[in-house]
């Protein structure tokens, strides 16, 4: 892999993401001789799950274990080829017809590649409850990224709530660390228990299972569990101070805390593949937008294919996988006679391996309502502050989409750009109508679809019919 | 809100966007029972892609009438502006400082004076207090303009307004009324029968005594179905809109200002196109390079988002009311700039169809007429 | 109310002001790990009611983690990586243009 630092203005295959599913594409389509760009908008390679792992200070095995350090091999792999890794490299646009905008170190820069792979992953799935916007609720992923990238871990009285595999990984290493976890809040919904039963049998067969017991009961054996949480709210003036939670319905309780970390599920982060208008469908079971894409990925736009969680949620292992696969068709694409793909059947029995007992955790893990569709001041908007009664009232008015309700509301006009809005908008409105999500839609997003500053957009190429459109004597 | 149990109504306002919206709260006011068909979520929408400039300065040439008719409009704004926050509680941050057209080369001044120069020429237009102003001047009241600003024109009486809540203000009051909004009600056919109009809706179908085309560029294919005429010819826009930052530009440039909450929009652009797709970075360069040469504080800005839309826009730019001879009580409305014109809309054509008929004489120059030279407009239909 | 995990490995320092208090990190550490580790509960102040706010997803996605860095104002801490000499300042009002 090499680290020069030339950009090109053409490629044969740009990748944005260097998480498992983007190394994993370029690993493939460099390997075999296609020119290739992998743009990161981190410091260093890995994504969320391997983030920091070429950097990081955490070398006790007990505590970021196998399954983190194996994402090295993903590395090892780029380097032998000629793939071009830009570190700090924030694509803010994507055309139809391959055109990239991308911003390194404050320029931008406009490139095109015959292929696209979208390897942007996921993100923590928004968790509105009252007062999660005060400093010192965080989210239990960013509590990792923490912990991975320089070994800074929460001090003083940690509460942790939500349900999910990660909430679970992230208790046991807060643990391993020494931190001072009080409590797990834990949401699992009752229902999806219940709906989860029949997909046991194949969860235990799955590569998650023997660990996720294990992990479960260690952090049992330490830290206090409250099932059936149904609801949660933090306060404090200015910053955290409190937790109140209640169980099955029952009394309130508090907890005072210095941190409470949030986690319900992570959600495909759609804003780049919606922007360049990637149909979505949402998907019921794991309630959030799914790109459409066919087995190797490549999504309703020819041209541009989309792998790993981004794609739609199923793990690390799964998403190095399907950036195989991405990879492979995008070298087929280019140069039918290439040589040096990996087996394609073999990937895709990977791929299964990798999926199995992921259903029993997608029904087993399904949020519950209440916290999927908050209620009275809670905020749901965060970058412009808009709450849940605020929109229940404008759909009163006859507003029955995000897009009216964004004009109406400023809901989704904030630097986040819907991220951590937009599906509770989605599905607040539905709840309201009393229609599906699908019905309701999502914000019409457009580039850039991260900042860039103008002083940037003005430096780039400003052809002559655009100045015809603009200039106008 | 949506399924009301009556079916019949005083008057069905066809389009819910800005100019739907301010004719229907006129007539609602006037206790009019009104009904507002509209499109939904995805719709094209065209009016939310507006800049909310009550803009006076550039109109009228090549019709002095439209000068006037603008004028009319932001000396009622205030007004206007006042009965929304009485009747709602919600303040659109009406303001009107002047504003300014600037010029970044000889040549873009020396184009704009000329424009000016026959606008002002023209006998029996109104004089709107339009100035051309060199640069010194320029930049006692903008002093953060570049070195690049050779002059520009400015006009006292022009502003701006926030109008996404102006949007949401009519809705509120509208809602207040007692008026009917019902999204997702795409008209695709207008009967007239025994004196009451139906329009077929891509729900249920709604009767009422009386039809206001307020469907923006769609206009064009329904106003044939009432007897009337209103050729359009929409073109595209593109805006970028930055952070919220604090106030600095107190008065609007007619690319550049600076909203209620801070964030900076930018714009604009023209192309010839029906849809608000496929929106193109080169164009947002060079709005953004034009912005910073103009400002170039700016550009250290992060942009936020940036979004294309569809300018409804008669065939030469000016505003269409008509009534129907052949269909009595159907009537069309278009116009560019609906927010300069919300004042007029909503105080004076609204009753003015409240009251059954348009003053022919004092709009007679926006009967599409004009574009076939026929008084009789249904005779083109 | 963070703290750092003992670190064996030779990344090497970095020197840089957290409003204008100098502070050491560790090469790699973003400007948002350094600023919870510095004790800042807020980091910002919101844009319509200017509440305190704080770094929230640490990847890139949420924008809660806007700090001014050398002077730019509006930048997400969570994707700079601190250098020598940097000058991070919280920021407690809406952002200055210009600045």
């Amino acid at each position: 892999m090499t680290t020069e630092p030339e950009l090109k203005s053409d490629y044969d295959v740009a990748i944005v993401g260097a998480g498992p599913a983007g190394l994993a594409a370029a690993a493939v389509t460099a390997g075999c001789g296609l020119s290739t760009v992998l743009l990161d908008e981190n410091p260093g390679a890995g994504g969320q799950v391997y983030r920091a792992i070429e950097t990081t200070p955490v070398r006790d095995p007990k505590i970021l274990d196998r399954d983190y350090t194996d994402g090295q091999d993903l590395i090892l792999d780029l380097k032998d080829t000629t793939a071009q890794h830009v570190r700090n490299a924030v694509v803010w646009s994507l055309a139809q017809d391959g055109e990239i905008g991308v911003s390194i170190d404050g320029r931008a820069h406009m490139l095109r590649a015959k292929r696209t792979i979208l390897a942007t992953g996921a993100m923590e799935r928004p968790f509105p409850i009252p007062g999660w916007t005060l400093p010192g609720v965080m989210t239990a992923g960013g509590a990792q990224t923490l912990l991975k990238a320089s070994g800074i871990v929460p001090e003083g009285r940690i509460v942790m709530a939500g349900c999910g595999p990660l909430l679970w990984l992230c208790a046991y290493q807060l643990l391993q660390a020494g931190c001072n976890v009080q409590a797990i809040l834990d949401t699992t919904d009752p229902a999806a228990q219940r709906s989860s039963i029949r997909h046991a049998a194949r969860f235990a067969t799955s590569p998650y299972v023997t660990k996720g017991v294990k992990l479960m009961a260690a952090v049992r054996r330490k830290i206090r569990v409250i099932t059936g949480v149904t609801a949660l709210a933090a306060h404090g003036d200015g910053q955290l101070e409190t937790v109140t939670y209640s169980a099955k319905l029952g009394p309130v309780d508090r907890m005072t805390a210095d941190h409470l970390l949030l986690h319900h599920g992570v959600i495909p982060n759609v804003n780049l593949a919606m922007s360049v208008g990637i149909s979505h469908t949402w998907d019921d079971l794991q309630l959030c937008w799914t790109p459409n894409v066919d087995s190797f990925g490549t999504t309703s736009i020819s041209g541009i294919a989309i792998a790993g969680d981004g794609a739609g949620i199923a793990g690390a292992l799964a998403a190095q996988c399907r950036g195989r696969l991405a990879g492979i068709a995008a070298v087929r694409a280019i140069e039918s006679n290439a040589t040096g793909l990996p087996d394609e059947l073999t990937v895709r029995r990977d791929l299964t391996h990798a999926m199995r007992g992921r259903r029993f955790l997608d029904h087993l893990y399904r949020p519950s309502r209440a916290f999927r569709i908050p209620t009275g001041d809670t905020i749901v908007c965060r970058c412009e502050e808009i709450t849940a009664d605020q929109i229940k009232a404008t759909v009163a008015l006859g507003v029955e989409g995000p897009n009216q309700m964004k004009s109406f509301l400023r809901c989704g006009m904030g630097p986040c750009q819907g991220r951590l809005c937009g599906t509770t908008v989605t599905e607040l409105i539905a709840d309201v109508r009393g229609v599906s999500p699908q019905d309701v839609g999502y914000y019409r997003l457009r580039p850039p679809v991260k900042p860039i500053t103008l002083a940037e957009l003005a430096g780039l190429p400003q052809t002559e019919d655009a100045t015809k459109a603009v200039v106008r004597l | 809100m949506a399924a009301a149990t009556k079916s019949e109504y005083d008057c069905a306002v066809v389009g819910g966007g800005l100019l739907g919206a301010s004719i229907a709260w006129g007539l609602a006011k006037l206790g009019q029972r009104v009904v507002i068909v509209d499109e939904g979520d995805t719709a094209i929408r065209a009016s939310r892609g507006n800049f909310a400039l009550i803009w006076v300065q550039s109109k009228g040439l090549g019709m002095p009438e439209y000068a006037a008719w603008t004028v009319k409009s932001s000396n009622a704004w205030a007004g206007f502006a006042g009965q929304l926050r009485d009747q709602t509680g919600l303040d659109v941050c009406f303001e009107r400082p002047g504003g300014f057209h600037l010029a970044l080369s000889e040549a873009e001044l020396e184009a704009r004076a000329s424009q000016m120069n026959r606008l002002h020429n023209q006998p029996t237009v109104v004089d709107t207090g339009t100035v051309m102003l060199e640069r010194t001047e320029i930049a006692k009241m903008l002093p953060h303009i570049g070195p690049d600003v050779v002059g520009g024109s400015y006009c006292p009486i022009d502003g701006h307004v926030n109008s996404l809540r102006l949007f949401r203000a009519l809705h509120t009051g509208l809602a207040q009324l007692g008026a009917t909004y019902l999204p997702n009600h795409a008209v695709t056919d207008i009967r007239h029968e025994n004196g009451v109009y139906q329009l077929v809706t891509a729900n249920r179908e709604i009767h009422a005594a009386k039809v206001i085309l307020a469907a923006g560029n769609a206009n064009m294919h329904l106003a044939p179905l009432v007897g009337l005429y209103a050729p359009m010819l929409p073109e595209r826009g593109q805006i970028i809109v930055t952070e919220r930052v604090q106030p600095f530009l107190k008065y609007p440039v007619v690319t550049v200002r600076q909203t209620d909450e801070g964030t900076v929009m930018i714009g604009d652009s023209r192309e010839e196109r029906t849809t608000p797709d496929g929106m193109t970075t080169p164009i947002n360069a060079v709005m953004a390079n034009r912005a910073v040469r103009m400002f170039p504080i700016l550009g250290s800005l992060n942009v936020v988002r940036s979004w294309a839309a569809i300018r409804v826009m008669t065939q030469d730019g000016f505003p269409i009311y008509n009534q129907s001879t052949s269909h009595p009580g159907a009537f069309v409305t278009c116009c560019h700039s609906g927010v300069t014109l919300a004042a007029n809309h909503a105080l004076t054509i609204a009753p003015m169809i409240a009251a059954g008929a348009l003053d022919e004489h004092a709009l007679a120059a926006f009967s599409a007429g004009r574009f076939t030279r026929r008084p009789d407009v249904s005779q083109v239909a | 109310m963070f703290r750092r995990l003992p670190d064996k490995t030779a990344a090497g320092v970095v020197n840089f002001t957290i409003d204008g208090v100098r502070h050491v990190g560790r090469r790699g550490d973003t400007v948002a790990a350094v600023l919870l580790l510095s004790g800042a509960r807020a980091t910002r102040v919101s844009a319509v009611t200017a509440e305190p706010r704080a770094p929230y997803c640490m990847i890139g996605v949420c924008f809660e983690c806007l700090v001014t860095v050398d002077g730019v104002g509006n930048r997400q801490g969570c994707l700079i990586a601190v250098a020598n000499g940097m000058r991070i300042e919280t920021q407690k009002t809406r952002r200055e243009v210009g600045a």
